[in-house]
């Protein structure tokens, strides 16, 4: 019975150190909201990338042999095998390099770290994001193509009103699955002296030594981000589900 | 389903198992030093391989004590967690008595003293350290968990006259001044004019930060090592090992 107290007087001088003491839980709400800020306008950087790359990945693959030869192929051919350079490059390499790359070689002039973050995490979800969305694509039946052609629908009305609703629905899991990744990659943000959640930990743990609390709570934070946004996926996946009756 | 169970169970025991032969291990013949070897010229890697002052010295008290010796190269803010949780028995990092570090590990005497200076760049309107208080607004680097990093959060950003901003190594801290990214760059003495040296467009400010002394960090249960490590510094300094070690990496001027 005694060790018990002692033990619980021990986490409880452990808590009031690590969290309570200068404020420093502070400095995980305030790094919690740099983690969400560089995660979300990553996304938005990663989905509006994806999808350009994505469009022309799959219009090149669907119609390559269809295609009359001519300038029109040539100019597609080409954007394709940028797209495809692009995924090589970003898929290839970890986003750790990518990020320390961006900070001190390609803005080496700017001193927003939190823009070049979101640029250079937005930029390495936009590959993932492409090929996700590009199986989704690829994986509609040509027949809805076929369909929509024969009812005087162009070929973009098609995409956008016929394919690409039926793709989203069939993606949605693997893009979930895609931004909790990225949420989880943003931790590596500390290398370039962003104060984001993970850093505000290692903060923590530089001033008080103990590694066990800031790192539960660190990883606790994580965890219940997570959940919440598997659970909203979760909602709309059902909500998506319930238009095919 | 039993199957499944029989194979938890399996699985349980052989990880029960790991733990003892990790928790049971035999008597300590090994030093293990904890060191951040980007830190010329106490500590830093070359040819593959971690020398320097710390280095050195580490290896003399090991030798002095009879023991093998071993150096773990980690992130600076990692080493005294390490050396508290045993996972190594010595902390040399060129690391300065503070008194948030004495709560939690205790440090040897004094091996060496170390100095804080400013490095800006050449054409750099920070002239002395005075300005970094007086004009104020500055954007600081610094190396998360080092002294540079303790003073000035302490002395300038939370005084809100400045900015700091947390590196992994000190050379990003560095990196980071020579592009721009920070106006100054707190950091001690030696590192500072090797980094200066490799650096074009830098310069040391003429006054110090601080003035500081280095210790060897050991556990706080440790006392036994405690005790030996300062007995051995004593006899090493005495004989002149640890004043040749240091001055063959900074030999003194003239």
């Amino acid at each position: 019975m005694e060790s018990i107290k002692l033990w619980f007087e021990d986490f409880a001088a452990d808590f009031r150190q690590n969290f309570i003491d200068e404020d420093r839980w502070k400095m995980l709400l305030e790094g919690l909201g740099v983690t969400l800020t560089i995660t979300f306008f990553a996304v938005l950087v990663g989905i509006v990338l994806g999808v350009i790359v994505a469009a022309v990945r799959s219009t090149w693959d669907k119609n390559r042999t269809a295609m009359r030869p001519g300038i029109g192929k040539v100019v597609l051919g080409f954007f394709n095998w940028l797209c495809k350079v692009y995924l090589t490059v970003f898929r290839g390499t970890p986003v750790v390099v990518q990020l320390i790359i961006m900070y001190y070689v390609i803005f080496a002039s700017s001193n927003n770290g939190t823009l070049v973050a979101i640029l250079a995490f937005g930029i390495n979800s936009g590959a993932y994001v492409a090929e996700i969305v590009r199986s989704g694509i690829m994986s509609i039946d040509p027949g809805q193509m076929e369909a929509g052609r024969s009812l005087g629908f162009n070929y973009t009305q098609t995409m956008l009103y016929i394919v690409l609703p039926q793709a989203f629905k069939n993606v949605l899991p693997a893009l979930a699955n895609e931004f909790i990744v990225l949420l989880k990659e943003t931790s590596v943000a500390g290398y370039i002296a962003i104060e984001d959640l993970t850093k505000a930990g290692d903060m923590i743990r530089s001033r008080t030594f103990s590694a066990f609390l800031p790192l539960l709570a660190v990883a606790l934070i994580y965890l219940l981000l997570v959940v919440v946004l598997s659970w909203l996926v979760g909602k709309l996946e059902r909500r998506l589900r319930s238009s095919e009756h | 389903m039993k199957k499944t169970i029989k194979l938890v169970a399996l699985a349980l025991a052989a990880m029960l198992m790991c733990a003892c032969f990790v928790g049971c291990g035999a008597e300590k013949k090994e030093l293990v030093m904890a060191t951040n070897a980007e830190f010329p010229p106490y500590e830093y890697v070359e040819n593959g391989e971690i020398v320097g002052i710390d280095a050195e010295i580490g290896a003399a008290i090991a030798k002095e004590l009879g023991m093998e010796f071993r150096i773990e190269n980690m992130e600076f803010d990692s080493i005294i967690t390490a050396v508290m949780s045993g996972k190594a028995d010595v902390g040399l990092a060129g690391m300065t008595v503070t008194e948030e570090r004495l709560q939690n590990i205790n440090f040897s005497s004094s091996y060496a003293t170390g100095v804080q200076v400013v490095i800006v760049a050449e054409d750099s309107p920070i002239t002395s350290v005075d300005d970094l208080f007086d004009v104020g607004g500055y954007t600081i680097g610094v190396q998360l968990g080092t002294t540079g990093d303790l003073y000035s959060t302490w002395d300038l950003e939370d005084e809100g006259l400045g900015t700091v901003s947390r590196f992994n190594k000190g050379a990003d801290a560095v990196l980071a001044l020579t592009t721009g990214k920070v106006d100054c760059v707190i950091i001690d003495n030696e590192p500072a004019k090797a980094f200066v040296a490799a650096n074009e467009g830098l310069k040391i400010l003429e006054t110090s930060y601080a003035v500081e002394d280095y210790a060897i960090a050991v556990a706080k249960d440790n006392t036994k090592l405690l005790e030996d490590i300062n007995a051995a510094l004593e006899k090493l300094t005495a004989d002149g090992t640890i004043p040749g070690i240091i001055e063959k990496y900074i030999p003194s001027e003239g």
